[in-house]
């Protein structure tokens, strides 16, 4: 039986990364050079960690899936990182922004992780700006900042609307310099398959080269996971064609366990869906709800005449509008969280409001803004964005609104992790959007980057550090041990069968199956029925998958189907767990809606009493019946309440 | 709408590549350029054939992975744009699209539209950063820069690495990809300190990696999706130039 461990520090809240770095245990130089660490991602938690044991004097292998590790998915991060600065004297502080972070996830995160990241978010920006990020700027010279949805205070940190490209580019330079330094070991277009376990500690992984074909061993001391998300499971989301949640699945599938599969963030801002060959999604950041104004038609029969592009929104008169955001959440107006402004979306568009040809999709208007402002400042704030629609839609967001639409972005849950951020897998540890730590059931925009550097530069240096202390005399391991036999020929095994399947459908036609399966029952709306019967669905689509999906080629060189399909193979099972997750908790938080528990006026109804814990999920085969682990969540320095962003 | 198109199919690095002609038909304008090849691609897999190999991810413009030569152009026909985010309507009454890989020494083919961009990743190791280690950095703000320099700075950051320039260059010059990189952060105060080390060390990896010399044609900005400036590359030559002297005077 596992027994769930958090291994929280004592003392006062604000004191307990601080004890912790005091007491844990270090390395001395000498013998970090014989210590090796496997990092697996190259995105910001990723790099910011193998540049950082780099640093340190350890020898680092780093995987990514990418040509380089530039590429990683953080790099499309737009809107900015949020800190603690409170640069703007407008009350932010440490305490500030880690309740805010505990309110936005609808207090279903652990408030110990959740105060340290806080607390590091301010010695980011520092160390972001000494790599020559070029964070805008004011004429004064110093930082600029914005505001973001779920804060009543500017804390974000930007850089135009592209300031996940830039904190990446800022890590990939220390990570490059650290390969130059030769203390990193940088492997291109590889992915792990399994995780290679030897006497109950991670010491290997087992990758699959994504050019030349070839199955992998590699060694080290300790693993750590850096892989993102799992929101591709939905087939269309605004993630990454190439994101996927293989590695977090299979480190699942040997004994870490999985927390709060359901969690996942529904964007309100993206581009809505063209058509059936649609590949992926856009979004639209966050930060135009600064200046942009979400309306619908406040009559049905504009909205309709809109759909059949008999009307144009600019003919809407003012009073025929509604501004349901700022009608509904007057104190937050169009900046509510996340979950709550997608979920008014998909409300209105239910009722008959939606606009578009499809009437899946919302204004996002600036014309007060330009009035207000002048188009030059909406130009610097937001042309890059502005552009990016105008590519897609063939619209001009100057002149007419922006139509967007909610679209899954982000998975909050994530592999379980204690305070160290290691696994229920001795030496395993996961870091950024991998594992579940510091979101709840809902992320506050401009925080996913904030967590990825703090995992990264500020915490897996103290605490992997402190697990490797006594490891120093454990010599570099072999590959040609028993249990990587094993592991890899799992993995040429399971390849053999997909390849040997030879059926008539190709793999995307399931996951599009699979897609629409998770967006129908597991999205916006879930019910128990729709829960149930996403279940049954899954398993359906499951076995005809095994049976019927055609593959060419084979292990040998280039095999871009053959890739598809594992990983699609593990979302056939991880949907199901999503779902498995949903069904239990029998409440409303965050990005969770059970529709069976919501208030009169249509908001989330959590029930501390019963669900105030973290739902770790335990893997016990495929096709059997997954055992939850509970960890109960204490509130000792936030008074818990009911979530309110109306006043 | 219908198309023929031309692409270049290759098994792998060492076998000989050739273009093969498919076609596609009933392709919506609203379609974007790679989910037109998607399309393509989900025939060839029913026809149990091997699909075509193409670097691509974000579909959003910025990760800079897609890399394709479409009609003569790196990232086809519109400016200031990667080819995931061009959409079909672009080209209306274009019967035939031939498709390539970007084409330069430096960049050999992997296998059909794929290509090895690591050269780009050794010029940045080389010295294509400020040497700050993790922690002990001053306050953000203890750091003042003028807003116009910020600016500037971002403008050369906001390179993808994607290899267009190389591409689109007669002489398949590195100069815009490694010019963005040296302005980005010669333009501010934190990159000055090793600005003159990093340019020698930058230019001297592109050398190594068999890219070619700048002859001042401009093909690059033309073509480059993030409108980076042919006057970052006037600006890493001063660095360069300064670099050397520099250098000289402290060999005296």
């Amino acid at each position: 039986m596992i027994k769930l461990d958090p291994k929280i520090p004592k003392g006062p809240l604000a004191e307990k990364w601080t004890n912790y770095k005091s007491a844990q245990k270090l390395v001395n130089p000498a013998n970090k050079r014989k210590l090796e660490i496997i990092v697996v991602g190259t995105g910001l938690a990723g790099a910011a960690a193998a540049a950082s044991f780099g640093e340190l004097g350890f020898k680092v292998k780093l995987f990514g899936i990418h040509d380089s590790p530039r590429r990683a998915h953080s790099i499309a991060a737009q809107g900015g990182i949020n800190a603690n600065k409170n640069y703007r004297n407008d009350g932010d502080s440490t305490y500030r922004l880690f309740y805010d972070t505990i309110k936005g996830g609808d207090y279903r995160s652990r408030e110990a992780n959740v105060y340290r990241l806080a607390e590091v978010s301010g010695d980011i920006i520092d160390q972001c700006v000494a790599q020559g990020v070029p964070f805008a700027r004011e004429y004064s010279g110093y930082l600029d900042n914005r505001s973001f949805g779920g804060a009543l205070v500017s804390r974000t940190f930007y850089a135009k609307g592209q300031t996940g490209q830039q904190l990446l580019l800022g890590a990939y330079g220390a990570l490059s310099k650290e390969i130059h330094n030769g203390s990193v070991e940088m492997f291109t277009r590889q992915e792990m398959l399994d995780v290679v376990i030897i006497d109950g500690r991670a010491r290997g992984i087992i990758t699959k080269n994504l050019i030349t074909g070839e199955i992998e061993r590699h060694a080290a001391h300790t693993v750590v996971i850096a892989t993102g998300g799992y929101g591709n499971v939905f087939f269309l989301s605004t993630n990454a064609m190439n994101s996927n949640a293989s590695a977090v699945w299979r480190i699942y599938k040997r004994g870490a366990l999985f927390a709060n599969p359901s969690f996942t963030q529904i964007h309100p801002t993206c581009i809505p869906v063209h058509g059936e060959s649609q590949s992926k999604l856009t979004l639209m950041s966050e930060s135009l709800r600064n200046d942009g104004r979400i309306w619908v038609p406040r009559k049905k029969e504009d909205a309709e005449k809109i759909r059949k592009g008999q009307m144009k929104p600019v003919q809407i008169p003012e009073a025929d509008r509604d501004y349901y955001l700022e009608r509904r959440y007057p104190a937050f107006g169009n900046l509510v969280p996340r979950d709550v402004a997608s979920r008014a979306a998909k409300e209105r568009c239910d009722a008959g409001f939606g606009v578009g040809t499809t009437g899946l999709a919302v204004y996002l208007d600036f014309a007060d803004s330009i009035k207000r402002l002048g188009r030059n400042v909406i130009e610097e704030r937001y042309g890059n964005l502005f552009q990016i629609y105008e590519k897609i839609v063939d619209d001009n967001p100057y002149e007419t609104p922006m139509m967007i639409y909610p679209a899954v972005h982000y998975t909050m849950g994530g592999i379980w992790v204690d305070y160290e951020l290691q696994t229920t897998v001795t030496g395993l540890f996961a870091a950024g959007e991998a594992n579940f730590s510091d979101h709840g059931a809902n992320r506050l925009g401009a925080s996913a980057l904030m967590q990825g550097l703090s995992d990264g530069y500020f915490v897996l240096p103290y605490t992997v550090q402190s697990y490797l202390a006594d490891q120093i005399n454990v010599p570099k391991f072999k590959t040609n041990t028993p249990e990587f036999d094993a592991a890899e020929k799992g993995v040429r095994d399971e390849l053999n069968k997909l390849l040997g399947i030879k059926g008539k459908q190709t793999v995307d036609t399931f996951h599009k199956k699979l897609g629409r399966i998770m967006w129908d029952y597991v999205g916006m709306g879930r019910t128990k029925e729709g829960l149930e019967k996403a279940i049954k669905m899954i398993k359906e689509t499951r076995d005809e998958f095994w049976k019927d999906v055609k593959i060419p080629g084979d292990l040998n060189g280039k095999n871009a189907e053959l890739e598809k399909a594992w990983r699609l193979a593990d979302y056939l099972e991880l949907g199901e767990l999503m779902a498995r997750d949903a069904l239990v908790r029998e409440e409303s938080c965050g990005g969770h809606f059970r529709e069976e528990y919501q208030t009169p006026d249509a908001e989330a109804l959590r029930d501390d009493e019963k669900f105030m814990f973290v739902g770790a999920w335990e893997f016990t085969g495929v096709d059997k019946e997954p055992v939850l682990h509970k960890e109960p969540l204490n509130y000792e320095y936030i008074e818990v309440k009911t979530r309110n962003y109306k006043e | 709408m219908d198309f023929t198109l031309k692409i270049w199919r290759q098994k792998d690095a060492k076998t000989r590549g050739s273009f093969q002609t498919y076609k596609v038909t009933d392709i919506s304008s609203d379609s974007s350029f790679l989910e037109m090849l998607d399309i393509l691609n989900e025939s060839l897999v029913l026809k149990g054939e091997m699909p075509i190999n193409f670097d691509n991810d974000c579909r959003e413009g910025i990760c800079g992975a897609c890399s394709l030569y479409v009609n003569g152009r790196p990232h086809g026909p519109d400016t200031e744009i990667t080819i995931c985010q061009v959409h079909m309507r672009k080209f209306k009454n274009v019967g035939t699209i031939v498709i390539e890989p970007w084409r330069s020494k430096a960049f050999p083919v992997l296998s059909d539209l794929m290509i090895d961009r690591s050269a780009f990743d050794k010029i940045i190791q080389a010295g294509g950063y400020i040497s700050a280690s993790t922690g002990g950095v001053p306050d953000a703000n203890a750091i003042l820069i003028r807003k116009e320099k910020a600016d500037e700075s971002m403008d050369a950051a906001a390179c993808i690495g994607c290899g267009a320039c190389v591409a689109a260059c007669k002489n398949a010059s590195a100069m815009l990809f490694v010019s963005a990189k040296v302005s980005h952060l010669a333009l501010l105060p934190q990159g000055q300190v090793e600005a003159k080390r990093r340019v020698q060390m930058m230019v001297a990896e592109m050398d190594g990696q068999g890219f070619g010399n700048c002859t001042n044609t401009g093909a690059c900005e033309a073509e480059c999706p993030k409108g980076i400036k042919l006057t970052y590359i006037a600006r890493m030559n001063r660095e360069f130039i300064a670099g050397k002297m520099g250098a000289q005077k402290m060999d005296l």
